[in-house]
């Protein structure tokens, strides 16, 4: 280390570009941001878009939640034995997402199968509750066409799923391509913008089994 | 390494560091228990009559919130640290929209509601 870079350590020891010449990449000084920043950045405004598509079914749902047209409401129909099910399946699932990151970070081909297999089956295992949920609501005549409130219902939380559901096919082509083309730098940022999708997901989940299924049994 | 191949290069090539910080298991286990912890907590509020009946919907938002931080920081590492500024300014933009759509919604039907109740609805003066 030289006395310059010495310097700038003490005077801007987070990189932040206060002391002149800073060398955090991505903010002029240390040169352009690396790829694999540059590509996680703009996933991550896509799921940001994706997150204000959710708050504007949220805001309907919130809206039309008490429209139930002498309809079931909320508390009748809410499961909260399969929603904690449900919810427990998408937390482990997404630590095990984690785990993967750190078998791709290791090169280990044998443990990134094993942990996305189990991050899969997870998320399978939450998208079969979901239907049978749904099945047994629609079996009972209480359809999105019933009510408002179920409308807003079934879009909300069908959305999820279907992103779940789209998720899991993700995985699947991951699982593949890491396993024919090796941890290639591509395909590692391809990783990286799979993890922040399932994560994201869980983080969806979580605002949902609280703010929708718990006050929904308490209205 | 021609140029077609370039997006096969390996990241962080200048200066030969790699730019793939990996989280600690220790990080993702820490997020799994404090996640535990929250989603249990909310269940159990449901479930009993600790917290005054109207201040539930209160508390299971503060909670979510609360865990959806834990999400952010222990599983999508989020910080603020230099690579990590511009991620955390557009997260600022989108929890403003998000805001905007959720409470502008719920605020406005709450008062279309209540001052445009169809007539036979006991709504007080002026309905």
């Amino acid at each position: 280390m030289s006395a310059a870079d010495t310097t700038i350590a003490v005077r801007d020891p987070y990189h932040v570009g206060h002391a002149g010449e800073s060398r955090a990449r991505g903010h002029g000084g240390g040169g352009p941001a690396s790829r694999r920043v540059v590509v996680g950045y703009g996933f991550w405004l896509f799921l940001l878009s994706d997150i204000v598509i959710f708050s504007c079914l949220f805001a309907a749902y919130a809206v039309l939640a008490g429209a139930t047209a002498d309809g079931p409401s909320s508390k009748q129909i809410y499961d909260l034995n399969r929603v904690a099910w449900e919810t427990g399946c998408l937390l482990a699932s997404s630590f095990f997402c984690g785990m993967a990151s750190i078998a791709v970070a290791r090169r280990s081909q044998i443990l990134t199968q094993v942990t996305l297999l189990i991050t899969g089956l997870l998320g399978v295992a939450f998208i079969l509750l979901e239907i049978s949920e749904f099945a047994a609501l629609h079996a009972k005549g209480d359809g999105p066409t019933r009510s408002a409130f179920l409308t807003g219902f079934f879009t909300l939380v069908g959305c999820h799923g279907l992103h779940v559901t789209v998720g899991l096919l993700w995985l699947g082509t991951m699982m593949a391509q890491l396993f024919a083309k090796g941890f290639r730098a591509d395909i590692r940022r391809r990783f990286l913008c799979f993890t922040m999708f399932w994560h994201f997901l869980d983080i969806i989940w979580v605002a949902i089994f609280s703010l929708v299924y718990l006050v929904g049994t308490k209205l | 390494m021609s140029a077609e191949h370039e997006y096969l290069e390996e990241d962080g090539d200048v200066g030969g560091a790699s730019d793939e910080h990996v989280a600690k298991f220790s990080t993702y286990l820490i997020g799994l228990g404090l996640a535990v912890l929250l989603t249990v907590g909310s269940f159990w509020i449901v479930n009993t009559g600790v917290i005054y009946g109207p201040g539930i919907p209160v508390a299971l938002a503060t909670l979510a919130v609360a865990q959806m931080g834990i999400h952010l920081v222990f599983f999508l590492h989020l910080t603020t640290a230099p690579d990590n500024t511009n991620n955390a300014l557009a997260l600022a933009f989108g929890l403003l929209i998000v805001g905007l759509v959720v409470f502008g919604s719920v605020w406005i039907m709450w008062h279309l509601n209540t001052n445009l109740m169809a007539a036979g609805h006991p709504m007080g003066p002026g309905s």
